[in-house]
């Protein structure tokens, strides 16, 4: 990265920790297209919005820094002239730290991985107020421990993400999606690796993608089985759901369903039930959250799926919070996950 | 080694009590003290000495490795857990007549799910086991560091550890969904899980590479990998490094990430070949060993662009591997060629950084110029294709005063490394090797940020103290800093 581009960035971030402050509740924005997960935030915290723009793109290291408030959209045009992508998709409008934060991959996880392991470097705004700079630039590191993976999914409760080093991947040759009947597991088997095999109970999508050569065979297994080429995958419902890939045949999901195959997301019309979380992770999930926010000024209101919030844990270090007693947020019970906007076509297949 | 630490009561004068305990959780006879035995437990592969530890438990479930830690509590003991003791930083090196957990005992397969592909697997479970396991199958575990032979599944987990293979496949972070763990305190817990998105924060992933900072694994489920329909693997040689390198560089830049890319310089070349006689062209400058795999189409047609840049990058030969055979045969002289070492020299120091890819002419180039200065040969053998770096100091351990310039010319390859926007560990991780240096690629706050993540798991420093993180991580008070301001 040349000097001046460093420079540049640098002082982004620094303004960005300003708005971000010491004192007070203050909760992020990016495209506010996925706004409802993890509950509602306290309405008394400050809108905060991180700076914008992609940085720098070199197409053969495979990875791109970009300001965190840039649109998915935007980031996928630039690495796009170079045939490359970011494995990462959202609503129309969603933006890459939205994205990060709230963790959801796209519908090709099954082959193209989960969205958590597109970012290598992260640099957030802190409780505190500071600039801090996790992971590294490079496509390979373990050096220390690896805060980026606490980061996707975090929904902004350890830090106001800001700019992030993320892995490209080349694009493919060709793509495209097939479907019919036919039971989504064996056709599966039958693949060497396709991208996306979508269920909703009787009919099955699979997405290839590859060398012309190599998915025009796997076509031809598909079409021996019944399967057609179409458009796209399926329009999706509403709602998450997390099971394990065993668990998604014989299962109720309460109406229309779409089953990412091999990968266990449910897309359902019904809010996923609530499941009871374990008693030490609860406290190792409190405690995690208390460390990096002791005054709880982050997104509060705001909790990440899956924790029970509670009590803030008695065990935990609590360090002496400077702030008055008032201005804490009272722990909010997470509404279930709301439908996410339905958006017109666009790139993302999670946008469908 | 600073000792200093918060929250353990003070050693006991006397280890028979501890042992006695443990020995009855357990059985005697999986508790050993001999003192000869500890001395050999005072150490992993790396060149660090430890302390003898008090003793050394071998547990087979995950009941008695709970046993083990609440004992080593009660008692104010580090835990120290090690797998195969191939690890390079001193991860696994005890201080402090620690109870160390070893896992070797504990090395059983599960259970396989080949239509929902994962693992349940002991952690004491041998990599390269495992996927000769999972071959009739089908199907293999991804990464594969040059130890696969001897090192431990649960070793893979807490040192995140990579391979030639994870180029395209990813390191062990992305083939493990879920890890059971006996936590610092000795309570018990699955972090991650098979489910898609396991709720809450992913502690799954900051467990993995915490090198034994966290906890103790006790059960890992691991992504299973099919095996690939079609391989092309190539060896490709240049009379000049700086061409090898480019074309690394020009094979991702042309749309192509081949399964692994690994260089080998002209040194290594010719130690590596004499030792099993692979076939390498002893007198080129470097070689490349270059395997795409996938569909048929795919690898055919990446092996025709992987071929054409090499020679645009004026390789002299490109040598396809014509069956199995000839393909084993061109990795067995990659994966043994540390051993090719001792012809050279008795001792090595084998070194870790990445780089990125455009600056591997200009680092490899000053790694030949550090090792000149100190007068100490140097070998290359890396992941070129990821950047990472694998210098190898050779040296006679005996010659008095070598050690001194072999951490000398380490550090400065490690200070090169990250001039260049390069980071410390590619694989091997932090352990004691590198923690003074992450202050070099860390700020302030990043380190407290770490020290955080770390109180969170083990706020007594029970689980492998003083690793990773130099002491006083933990910053106190930045309020009288301005707002904004880097630190």
């Amino acid at each position: 990265m040349s000097a001046a581009t460093t420079a540049r960035s640098d002082v982004a971030l620094a303004r960005f920790a300003e708005r971000v402050g010491v004192h007070g509740p203050v909760t992020v924005v990016g495209g506010r297209t996925r706004w409802e997960v993890g509950g509602p935030v306290d309405p008394r915290a400050r809108d905060v919005s991180p700076p914008t723009g992609v940085g720098e793109f070199i197409p053969a290291e495979m990875t791109v820094r970009v300001n965190a408030g840039t649109t998915v959209a935007e980031l996928q045009a630039v690495v796009g002239e170079a045939g490359q992508r970011v494995v990462m998709a959202g609503p129309a409008g969603s933006t890459v730290g939205g994205t990060l934060a709230v963790g959801h991959s796209g519908l090709d996880r099954l082959g193209a991985g989960p969205l958590r392991e597109v970012l290598l470097e992260a640099t957030y705004i802190s409780a505190e107020g500071r600039v801090v700079r996790v992971g590294g630039p490079t496509v390979k590191n373990v050096s220390g421990y690896d805060l980026c993976r606490v980061l996707v999914g975090s929904l902004g409760t350890i830090g106001f993400l800001g700019e992030v080093i993320m892995r490209t991947t080349p694009q493919p040759e060709t793509s495209g999606w097939w479907s019919g009947s036919g039971e989504p597991t064996e056709i599966r088997a039958r693949l060497h690796w396709p991208m996306s095999v979508l269920w909703d109970g009787t009919t099955t999508w699979v997405q290839l993608a590859g060398y012309e050569a190599d998915v025009s065979a796997e076509s031809a297994i598909l079409e021996r089985e019944g399967l057609r080429s179409v458009k796209g995958p399926p329009t999706l419902p509403p709602h998450r759901w997390s099971l394990a890939p065993s668990e998604l045949t014989g299962h109720d999901f309460g109406g229309r369903f779409v089953a990412e195959i091999g990968v266990g997301t449910v897309h359902a019309e019904r809010p996923a039930p609530h499941r009871p979380a374990d008693a030490v992770l609860t406290r190792l999930h409190r405690r995690l959250r208390a460390t990096f926010d002791p005054t709880g000024r982050l997104n509060p209101g705001r909790t990440v799926p899956g924790v029970d919030p509670g009590e803030p844990d008695a065990s935990s270090d609590q360090r002496q919070s400077s702030e008055p007693e008032s201005t804490r947020p009272e722990p909010t019970r997470p509404e279930p996950t709301q439908p996410e906007p339905t958006q017109p076509e666009s790139r993302g297949p999670e946008s469908s | 080694m600073d000792t200093v630490r918060v929250g353990r009561a003070p050693v006991e004068d006397s280890d028979s009590g501890l042992r006695a305990e443990l020995g009855a959780a357990l059985r005697p006879e999986r508790v050993h003290h001999d003192p000869l035995e500890m001395a050999l437990y005072g150490r992993d592969s790396s060149t660090i000495r430890g302390e003898d530890p008090a003793a050394v438990c071998f547990p087979v479930s995950t009941e008695e490795v709970r046993s083990c830690v609440r004992i080593a509590v009660a008692h104010g003991r580090p835990v120290v857990a090690r797998g195969s003791g191939t690890g390079l930083a001193g991860g696994a090196v005890p201080f402090d007549r620690a109870v160390m957990i070893v896992t070797t005992k504990m090395n059983r397969v599960l259970s396989v799910d080949t239509t929902n592909r994962y693992a349940w697997v002991e952690p004491g479970v041998i990599n390269l086991d495992l996927s000769r396991q999972l071959h009739p199958l089908g199907f293999h575990f991804a990464p594969d560091p040059s130890s696969q032979q001897s090192c431990s599944v649960g070793g893979n987990v807490a040192n995140n550890s990579g391979g030639p293979h994870c180029l395209a496949y990813g390191v062990t972070s992305a083939h493990v969904l879920a890890v059971e763990v006996v936590l610092p305190d000795g309570e018990v817990t699955i972090l991650g899980g098979l489910d898609a998105d396991p709720g809450g924060y992913d502690l799954r992933g900051a467990f993995v590479g915490s090198e034994g900072t966290f906890g103790v694994a006790t059960r890992i489920a691991v992504r299973i990998t099919p095996n690939p329909p079609a391989v092309s693997t190539m060896l490709m040689d240049f009379m000049d490094v700086a061409d090898a390198a480019a074309a690394v560089s020009a094979i991702i830049a042309a749309g192509v990430v081949p399964a692994a890319i690994e260089m080998m310089d002209s040194r290594i070349t010719k130690a590596a070949e004499e030792f099993v006689g692979a076939g390498y062209p002893t007198d080129a400058a470097a070689i490349l060993l270059v395997e795409v795999d996938g569909l048929p189409g795919g690898v055919a047609a990446e092996a025709d662009i992987v071929a054409r840049v090499a020679r645009e990058h004026h390789a002299r030969t490109v040598r396809v591997a014509a069956d199995e055979q000839e393909r084993a045969l061109l990795w067995k002289g990659r994966k043994t060629a540390f051993g090719a070492v001792a012809r050279v020299k008795p001792n090595y120091y084998l070194h870790d950084t990445v780089v990125p890819r455009s600056s591997l002419t200009r680092v490899l180039t000053e790694i030949y110029a550090i090792a000149d200065r100190h007068d100490l040969i140097v070998m290359n053998v890396f992941h070129a294709g990821d950047g990472n770096l694998h210098p190898l100091l050779v040296f006679d351990a005996r010659e008095p005063g070598i050690m001194d310039r072999v951490h000398a010319a380490g550090e400065e390859i490690v200070r090169i490394s990250l001039e260049v926007g390069g980071v410390l560990s590619g694989e091997h991780g932090i352990g004691l090797e590198k923690r003074e240096f992450m202050s070099l690629m860390f700020s302030e706050m990043a380190l407290d940020a770490q020290a955080r993540l770390c109180e969170v798991f083990d706020p007594d420093g029970t689980a492998n103290p003083d690793k990773i993180l130099p002491s006083g991580s933990r910053c106190a008070d930045f309020d009288n800093l301005p707002d904004g301001v880097w630190v």
